[in-house]
């Protein structure tokens, strides 16, 4: 058993010691009557008698009112699609879940796509066609555009030039063939924020063509992530994570694989890892060029971890895998390819496929649009769903460039930055409202089906694109007629509605591509001593702006910071202590053309020398909910440097109070995640129970299911997944970063983060908490009437109809699960519309209790379901939303009164631990034990 | 010290104390009154067709699940949709003036939209399909819809009411193929014997977490 491990989440808290002792909470009694006579509770006004209707439809449409169906679509982030099955209440899409059929989901789904559903219901979504900001019908834009196309058709469309992002979709490629046969010379240009350009050029270096790597981590037993987050983000992310999570069961099974993350900034990857060293970009570099000398058992590496790891890769030729991430210059990308190559990955561990979204260098052709538009030779500029004005790099200067085209069209799901420079601007159908098709990461194809028609009357792109080909049309035709092919309509209609049954089209995936990887020079950059480097990344909630209208992605909490509402300039405490600032002052940032003031926050696990800063932010013409939120870093982008750049750091005056969720109190000495390592997990090391023998509550007893839940701490890899879709499933609302301030945020179940071990380079940790659902649960004996009561299922259940609102129960649960309405949030401006809401759950007043109930709905839904048919819940029925959503199914759940059920055999392992065991409150909700793979190679270098 | 107040204002003031408190007093039973729905469960609300179940179901022995077709399966019994009705007066009454919304309706993809009789409170999830498997007949909710010209609520769907049934279901319940049948429980158990439907305990159907969610 390994030694008791010290946790912390802060470093103030570490500074503070970590014996614990109790916290310096000591506020005399008269401040605790004052603040204890602060609660007064209000009765409701102005009730009214509820005039309700029943409204049955005027066609029946062969389901039953009430009962949810679900409709098989694709959703698309940066090219690459991902299957989801989108649930629809009496034809309103309410849910996002993963589609178990599609090679990128496996049933699983990353935080935007459980987001979608409300960007679908945003109320700022824009609401009609614009020209000149003043709202247009649909004829004036299209006589206009025919007569204006009509002039370009007879020069040959000399100066017009269409601007989209990356697209996946063979229907648009194919209606863009159509219209660059109509207009010969016109100029199709690519812009994406967070472009892929660097491992494009890097594979065309190495391989000789632009490829994109597919991998493979069910095949790999070593790895080494350098700046590489392919848990959180980029193609295939989902996916990626069920193979790695797949590979690290200490026991059964293949050998559990081991991690080496080398990163500027913490992110999902470096939190999963064995092994991890925060370096600046250039450091990183220079590590990736002593990899590199030592697997070549050349001298000159001096690191030990760069040894460590090219010993553990060399042992494990044709299971190991090293992967370069975005920010990485070509260069280090050509020789990450070469060496895979030599390390027998290629066509094991990794495969080369055609990239799914083209092979356009995005800076390279934004720049030739940007130098176009300078010259004047753009006479009409035509951008789909791209909003260049914010996202373009800075010394693009985009906006002004923009107002030298005499012909603009935007078409954008929002009226923001880009829209507002355009002269016409076309509402674009949300992909929820919209036909069209896509590829995942390796090539497989998915038709994007419509849950609802448009709700502002938006256009589909395809419509646009039709406009252009002056091929009129339905964008649902289109789909068709590109998968039909030559097949008569007879023969086709089978298979197309199989592909809209299933979300996949069969045998779509891409062929690997057979390349071999020649070298390349490589220099890493020489170390300076004091030089400040801005790392940019995306945001892993609102990724690149897109989503900063989005509530419920502002509010999640950042994996490592947990900060809300923001972003801000990360960075090292040696580095803060270098420029005398501590978390919330302000500094300026200068880099190449641009210049930020951003306030601080300090991440341990950060490099020194860089700051780190999330883009995204600081939008001007988001939305009501993203307008002003944080700082816009795209000010210090340009396209030489997209990812990391040399920049100028500075202290100056300002003070920034953030929104975050932990870090609230102190944790008491407790040891909330147990930790093993891999060869004692293996041994069979057993977490000791500390649950006290005796109670003083009579125990329950259950006649029938018995339900729990298994939390695997070892397969979390910290993404918050399940808080959103908890979020969504559970009708929960957003508070806004005031509120977050206070401590009132709503999310039934959270993500906490420790870390362990010294303030610099610590190991972190993640832990889900939803309600633990106690056996003798403290809230249930301190609540005055009786409104959170035991069910005969285990349930600890909080029945709204009676809450009063007095908060004992909260103040009483050690687990901090339970959520307080302290104002109407479910009113809130953020909140979406009712239609939006999951009918199945009540939506909560203020003055309420709230918490998770083990999504009750979906119990009560199979309960029904199966007693209708006689027969009882079957393991595996029930799949709640956090479960449903999990990419790496770190979440079990069932029947504990079955002993066959997944839930029972989790529960029965040795890693298996109680949160808080001492306190005798016989959780439901387990945990199974972190295990960590070391390579005791490294640890006696180090 | 002079008196502040004349014995006039004094009684005034008096007056008008008790002339608030009366105000008050009737205030908070109309109020209750108003918040109770319906006076009287004989009331019933204005609908867009005065449908009468007397008619479709007494006179005609139409099926519920004709137009209640989520029943058996769904939480929400149904209400048909036009074109269900259509289906018989596409034919019937084809001009009768009380239709007329309802040929509205057909013609325009405009839903008639009538008024509930019977609604629970938001944070209530009923659910028709399990009682009707459980054995639980039309009318001993609804009371004998085949003899109301206009329906009515004849049960007050307050929780108490509610419960008296799930402490103790049994006597409630009636065999298959009986649930339609508008006859009174009792009746049909003479005839037709006790169900045998199996029940979850008396616990669990008490259980908060059984309606409210």
């Amino acid at each position: 058993m390994s030694e008791p491990i010290r946790l912390w989440r802060s470093l103030d808290e570490l500074e503070a010691g970590l014996a614990g002792g109790p916290s310096a909470f000591s506020a005399a009694r008269r401040d605790f009557l004052k603040l204890a006579a602060a609660a007064a509770a209000l009765a409701g006004a102005g009730c009214s008698r509820p005039v309700e209707e029943i409204v049955p439809y005027v066609h029946p449409t062969g389901s039953a009112p009430g009962v949810p169906r679900y409709f098989a679509t694709a959703m698309t982030l940066e090219g690459c699609a991902s299957g989801v099955l989108v649930e629809s209440n009496m034809g309103r899409p309410t849910k996002v879940e993963g589609n178990p059929a599609h090679p990128a989901s496996l049933g699983a789904t990353d935080v935007q796509a459980q987001a979608s559903v409300l960007q679908l219901w945003d109320p700022d979504r824009s609401g009609a066609i614009r020209h000149r900001g003043a709202i247009a019908p649909r004829a004036e834009l299209e006589a206009e555009w025919h007569d204006a196309l009509a002039a370009l058709e007879a020069r040959g469309g000399e100066g017009l030039r269409i601007l989209t992002g990356y697209t996946s979709s063979p229907t648009f490629a194919a209606q863009m063939d159509a219209v660059l046969k109509r207009f010969p010379a016109a100029r199709w240009h690519r812009w994406e924020a967070l472009h892929r350009d660097n491992s494009l050029e890097g594979a065309r270096l190495a391989l000789g063509r632009a490829l994109a790597p597919v991998y493979r981590f069910d095949a790999a037993d070593v790895v080494v992530a350098l700046d590489a987050d392919f848990l959180g983000e980029g193609p295939g992310h989902v996916r990626y994570a069920r193979d790695f999570a797949g590979r690290r069961k200490p026991r059964g099974g293949a050998p559990m694989n081991r991690l080496y993350a080398v990163e500027t900034a913490p992110t999902l990857a470096g939190a999963m890892a064995d092994h991890r060293a925060a370096l600046s970009p250039p450091a990183l570099l220079r590590w990736l060029g002593q990899l590199d000398t030592a697997l070549r058992g050349e001298p000159g590496a001096e690191l030990p971890l760069a040894r460590a790891a090219a010993r553990d890769l060399q042992a494990h030729r044709g299971r190991a895998l090293v992967l370069a991430g975005e920010s990485l210059p070509p260069e280090a990308h050509a020789l990450v390819h070469r060496i895979n190559a030599e390390l027998g990955a290629a066509g094991s561990t990794v495969a080369y496929v055609e990239p799914v979204a083209g092979d356009v260098h995005c800076a390279a052709s934004l720049r030739e649009l940007v130098s176009d538009l300078g010259a004047g030779r753009v006479e009409a500029l035509v951008m789909l769903g791209v909003n260049p004005a914010y996202d373009a790099p800075a010394d693009a200067d985009f906006a002004a460039a923009l107002r030298r085209a005499p012909r603009t069209l935007h078409q954008g799901l929002y009226d923001d930055e880009t829209a507002a420079l355009c002269a016409w601007h076309v509402p674009e159908a949300h992909y929820l409202e919209d036909w069209s098709d896509a590829r995942a990461f390796d090539g497989t194809a998915s038709v994007v089906q419509p849950l609802i028609a448009p709700l502002h009357g938006a256009l589909s792109r395809h419509e646009v694109m039709a406009l252009l080909a002056g091929t009129p049309g339905r964008p649902r035709d289109f789909v068709r007629a590109q998968w039909r092919g030559r097949k008569a309509e007879a023969d086709f209609e089978d298979s197309w509605r199989a592909a809209l049954r299933e979300g996949v089209i069969p045998g779509t995936a891409f062929r690997p591509v057979s390349a071999t990887a020649r070298r390349v020079d490589f220099t890493p950059p020489p170390a300076v001593t004091g030089a400040w480097t801005v790392r940019l990344r995306a945001d892993p909630s609102v990724r690149d702006g897109t989503f900063a209208n989005n509530a419920w992605l502002q509010e999640l909490p950042k994996p490592h910071s947990k900060l809300t509402w923001d972003n801000a300039a990360f960075m090292s405490a040696e580095s803060a202590a270098k420029l005398g600032v501590r978390t919330g002052d302000t500094i300026e940032v200068a880099s190449g053309p641009g210049r930020v003031e951003a306030p601080v926050w300090i991440l341990p696990d950060h490099a020194d020398g860089a700051v780190t800063m999330a883009l995204g932010f600081g939008r001007s013409r988001a939305g009501r909910v993203g307008n002003g939120v944080g700082v816009d870093a795209y000010a210090l982008r340009t396209f030489a440097a997209p990812w990391a750049a040399g920049a100028a750091v500075r202290k100056v005056a300002g003070r920034h109070v953030f929104a975050t969720t932990q870090n609230h109190d102190r944790m008491e000495g407790r040891e909330p995640v147990r930790v093993v390592r891999a060869d004692e997990a293996a041994r069979g090391a057993r977490i000791p129970d500390e649950t006290p023998k005796e109670s003083l509550y009579p125990p329950w007893t259950y006649d029938s299911y018995r339900w729990g839940m298994v939390i695997d701490l070892n397969a979390c890899i910290g993404c918050n997944a399940c808080t959103i879709a908890c979020q969504a499933e559970n009708n929960i609302p957003t508070v806004g970063a005031e509120q977050v301030r206070r401590g009132r945020e709503m999310h039934w179940i959270r993500v906490d983060r420790y870390y362990e071990g010294p303030a610099k380079d610590p190991r972190t940790y993640f832990q889900p908490v939803p309600c633990m659902q106690c056996e003798d649960a403290p809230c249930e004996a301190v609540c005055p009437v009786g409104a959170t009561v035991h069910d005969s299922e285990g349930i600890n259940v909080q029945v709204y109809n009676r809450c009063v609102g007095t908060r004992f129960c909260s103040n009483n649960c050690p687990y901090k699960v339970r959520r307080f309405n302290f104002l109407h949030f479910a009113a809130g401006p953020a909140e979406p519309p009712l239609e939006a809401r999951n009918p199945e759950v009540t939506v909560r007043m203020r003055g309420v209790m709230e918490k998770c109930n083990y999504c009750l709905q979906r119990i009560t839904r199979a309960r029904l379901e199966t007693d209708r048919e006689g027969r009882r819940i079957a393991d595996g029925e029930v799949v709640t939303a956090c479960q449903a959503a999990c990419p790496t199914r770190a979440i079990t759940f069932g029947d504990l009164a079955d002993p066959e059920s997944a839930v029972s055999a989790a529960a029965r392992s040795p890693l298996d631990y109680a949160l808080l065991a001492e306190l005798n409150t016989r959780p439901r909700t387990t945990y199974l034990a972190r295990v960590v793979n070391p390579n005791p190679d490294a640890q006696r270098e180090a | 010290m002079a008196q502040v107040f004349t014995p006039g204002a004094v009684l005034a003031l008096k007056l008008a104390l008790l002339g608030g408190l009366g105000v008050l007093a009737a205030g908070s039973v109309a109020a209750y009154h108003y918040l109770q729905g319906p006076e009287t469960l004989a009331e019933a609300p204005r609908q867009p067709i005065p449908f009468s179940h007397k008619h479709h179901v007494g006179d005609d022995g139409i099926d519920c699940r004709y137009c209640h077709d989520g029943v058996e399966v769904a939480a929400f019994a149904g209400i048909p949709s036009t074109q269900v009705c259509m289906t018989c007066h596409s034919q019937l009454f084809t001009d009768a003036p009380v239709l007329e919304p309802l040929r509205e309706s057909a013609a325009r993809g405009k839903p008639l939209r009538w008024a509930r009789v019977h609604d629970l409170p938001d944070f209530v999830y009923f659910d028709h399909g399990i009682h009707v498997k459980k054995g639980v007949g039309c009318v001993e909710c609804h009371g004998r819809v085949d003899r109301m010209p206009v329906v009515r609520r004849v049960a007050s769907l307050e929780m108490q009411w509610c419960l008296e049934c799930h402490r103790n279901p049994e006597p409630h319940l009636r065999p298959a193929r009986f649930e339609f049948d508008m006859r009174p429980t009792a009746e049909i158990r003479a005839l037709a014997g006790a169900p045998k439907t199996t029940l979850a305990s008396t616990r669990r159907l008490t259980d908060c977490s059984t309606c409210h969610r």
